[in-house]
């Protein structure tokens, strides 16, 4: 059973649809392939949430819905919890 | 799909609600109104805050909102009450142009009590001809919705916002018009909608109301952080604005955009998808919307929201299946089965047509049973 969504192919985060432990194996499907990916949680993420699927260097852009959402200042590693401290907006 | 049955109105709009409302034109005139509603029964008073010493942009808004809303199908006949008889018979005259029942009384030089003595009759009158009147067969065409979401999350981007793309779409093809707004909430995606405008001149009219709203923001030297996204939304896992925009912008379908609409104008360029340059807070922007003649509404939540409007239908529905849960008198549509994949979007843009039939024909939302009648003025400007 899955326990994220991803919008698309490509993107860097996927949405927590269950709540996810922290080192807990977890399953995503891509919502435009079906296709699926699995990663270990780094952190515990609430529901609605988001995990880390892609490596992201440092003030690299965080790919969502296929175009950037912010961009991390310290970069990103699979599996992390992705908010808004290390997620920041690129527009205020 | 079920049959459409609603009220065809005098100018040949269609309402889906047969409402008396009696209309403040400014805040002084909220306490008559309020007594004509007490003394009457199914009669509805419209109390907001405004309508004193307000002057260009802000006045014009001000009487094309209020004209609108006694204009809007979903209002059989409409009661004036202002303190003055020059504004008053602006905002009577306006809503008279439809064809439907207006009757103006203005307080200066008779008080309160005599206003509200004369204002009884006439609203007793008109009550009892509104409660003769017929639903008819309707089609989707006849129907114009609005559509615009709240407390946000990221289940609205994967889920709520979706299937309402998908019932705005199949609006479109079958001839309705569909109104979004929330014009600071496209940051991050305004390119999206840009590209979607259906001429130059309406792509141009669009980025310049953004870059207007946005400018307005940045003059007040401060930007969104704290206010965009909201706690609300953070709490929910949105981090940035350009996410929830992203989410946001899900709900407004895949058609082109034939119309570029200020705040409460009504559409003129025939079927098909408009935006509207409003607020993104959610009863500024219905009340806007429901001026402008939308007589259903669609309302994608994640975290909650809870609004509704007093002459607007407004039909909820989340994918968050904590909300659904814990909220649930307010939800009208779960489609929290995306989420755990039981259910595919075109099943869930079908439950949320469907519904909206109910509605249509007179099936209460939850907003309407909970007694949500949020009615909120959009102010430019402070008055003189």
């Amino acid at each position: 059973m899955h326990k994220f969504l991803i919008h698309k192919k490509g993107d860097h985060v996927g949405v927590a649809t269950s709540n996810i432990e922290a080192g807990e194996k977890v399953i995503g499907v891509f919502m435009d392939d079906d296709s699926t990916i699995e990663v270990t949680s780094r952190a515990a993420i609430p529901l609605g949430h988001k995990v880390a699927i892609a490596d992201v260097a440092p003030q690299g852009h965080v790919i969502e819905y296929g175009l950037p959402i912010g961009y991390t200042p310290e970069g990103l590693k699979v599996g992390d919890y992705v908010h808004t401290h290390n997620l920041k907006t690129l527009r205020w | 799909m079920r049959p459409l049955f609603g009220y065809r109105r005098e100018n040949g709009k269609v309402g889906v609600r047969n409402y008396v409302v009696v209309l403040p034109v400014d805040d002084i005139s909220n306490a008559a109104c309020e007594a004509v509603a007490r003394n009457i029964q199914g009669v509805m008073a419209l109390p907001h805050s405004y309508g004193r010493l307000q002057y260009g942009k802000d006045l014009d808004l001000h009487f094309r909102t209020m004209i609108g809303t006694g204009s809007n199908p979903n209002v059989a006949a409409c009661i004036v009450i202002g303190i003055e008889p020059n504004w008053t018979k602006i905002v009577a005259d306006g809503i008279a142009k439809t064809g439907k029942p207006v009757a103006s009384f203005s307080i200066e030089g008779y008080g309160d009590l005599e206003i509200i003595r004369q204002a009884s009759w006439k609203a007793k009158e008109f009550v009892q001809w509104a409660s003769e009147l017929q639903r008819e067969p309707i089609e989707l065409k006849d129907l114009t919705v609005s559509i615009k979401c709240g407390e946000s999350d990221t289940t609205t981007g994967l889920g709520s916002c979706p299937t309402v793309a998908r019932a705005v779409d199949r609006l479109v093809d079958a001839g309705a018009t569909v109104i979004f707004g929330e014009t600071s909430e496209l940051t991050g995606g305004e390119h999206l909608i840009a590209d979607r405008c259906a001429t130059p001149e309406l792509r141009q009219k669009f980025m310049a109301m953004y870059d207007d709203y946005i400018a307005e923001i940045k003059s007040q030297g401060v930007d969104l952080l704290g206010s965009q996204p909201t706690q609300g939304n953070i709490a929910g896992g949105l981090s940035t604005i350009e996410e929830k925009a992203l989410g946001n912008i899900e709900k407004t379908g895949t058609k082109p955009i034939i119309g570029v609409l200020e705040p409460a104008e009504t559409p003129q360029n025939g079927p098909g998808l408009y935006f509207m340059d409003t607020s993104s807070a959610a009863a500024e922007c219905i009340t806007l919307m429901g001026a402008a003649g939308a007589v259903v509404h669609f309302f994608p939540t994640g975290q909650g929201n809870i609004i509704g409007n007093p002459i607007v239908p407004v039909i909820k529905l989340s994918a968050n299946p904590k909300t659904v849960a814990s909220m649930k008198e307010h939800i009208d549509v779960d489609c929290s089965g995306l989420l755990s994949r039981e259910i595919n979007l075109t099943q869930a843009g079908d439950m949320l047509m469907d519904y909206m039939c109910r509605v249509v024909n007179g099936r209460m939302t939850a907003a309407e049973a909970l007694g949500h009648k949020e009615f909120v003025m959009t102010k430019l400007y402070r008055s003189a």
